[in-house]
């Protein structure tokens, strides 16, 4: 019996998405584990993804982050809302 | 109805501060409308700024969207946070502005999708990122560096990665206030973030990065 060939690189970082949300059927989930067994590349590929979706929430919700979560409504702003409220 | 001031499903009801907030905002009281702006007004100033990079911009669209917003009080319906209806006005908010700037040729976002070979494999095998642990050591400048590749994103990817990963919108939800399919948030996403990866490569590369090969 003739081994069924591997996916590519091509299609499996094109379903990367859906194969990461669990949206991918279970036998296509299999070809990717199956090409992921043999593809440092792909792996590191999928990793740095993740790193990427994380890195990317970080770096909003870091302290540093401009216009700061923690700090006060500037007041002139506040001022500038409230008399446009009485308009 | 503005579609921002729509009703939001699947979340949490309003804490008892929400609760009791609403109830003098709806009998009139200008110390209440005061205090929901001095209590959200300094996150939804943040969320408008992610989203146009313009401290004039995002002060308009928090004094635009929290006037919205008492407007459409008794629309609310108090079976969400009022933070996230909130939350989701100013996001519609930004959005509108975003697409009443007037429009520049868009930077194709090609050039940062990966590369493959005539037989599907990698064009240039990705190579490993240095470990979280060591990029949370230098947490400052990652971010910053973060947040600069981000603003380097097409505006119409970068607010879909903004709408998704960032402010955590579902997938739905960001096809209704951005008007198109869910399908087309997801494949604008997934490039947004191959994208936003191909940024950062350079700089997270574990040194000396070391060549591997790919799938037979």
């Amino acid at each position: 019996m003739t081994e069924k060939p591997y996916i590519t690189c091509r299609e499996l970082i094109e379903f990367l998405l859906d194969y990461l949300t669990g949206e991918l059927a279970e036998e296509r989930s299999v070809e990717f584990e199956r090409h992921l067994a043999v593809c440092p590349s792909c792996v590191a590929y999928i990793r740095s993804y993740e790193e990427t979706i994380r890195l990317g929430r970080m770096a909003f919700i870091s302290p540093d982050a401009p216009a700061g979560e923690s700090e006060e409504v500037p007041e002139d702003l506040v001022k500038a809302i409230l008399a446009a409220r009485g308009k | 109805m503005p579609s921002g001031t729509a009703p939001l499903e699947n979340t949490d009801p309003p804490t008892p501060d929400e609760t009791q907030l609403l109830v003098q905002l709806r009998a009139g009281d200008p110390v209440a409308f005061e205090k929901l702006v001095r209590t959200y007004g300094s996150r939804l100033l943040a969320v408008a700024h992610r989203f146009l990079h313009n401290e004039d911009e995002a002060r308009d669209v928090l004094q635009d969207a929290l006037l919205s917003a008492f407007k459409a009080l008794d629309r609310f319906e108090g079976n969400a946070r009022l933070s996230t209806w909130l939350h989701r006005i100013v996001v519609n908010t930004s959005l509108m502005r975003l697409r009443s700037r007037r429009r520049s040729l868009e930077e194709p976002i090609d050039e940062l999708l990966p590369k493959f070979l005539e037989d599907g494999h990698q064009a240039l095998p990705a190579e490993s990122w240095r470990d979280s642990s060591e990029m949370m050591l230098e947490r400052e400048q990652t971010c910053s560096l973060v947040r600069r590749c981000i603003e380097r994103l097409p505006d119409s990817y970068r607010t879909v990665l903004l709408l998704r990963d960032i402010e955590e919108l579902d997938t739905e939800e960001a096809a209704r206030l951005l008007g198109v399919t869910p399908n087309a948030v997801k494949v604008r996403l997934h490039r947004a973030r191959q994208a936003l990866r191909s940024l950062l490569d350079p700089h997270l590369r574990r040194q000396p990065a070391g060549r591997m090969g790919t799938a037979p």
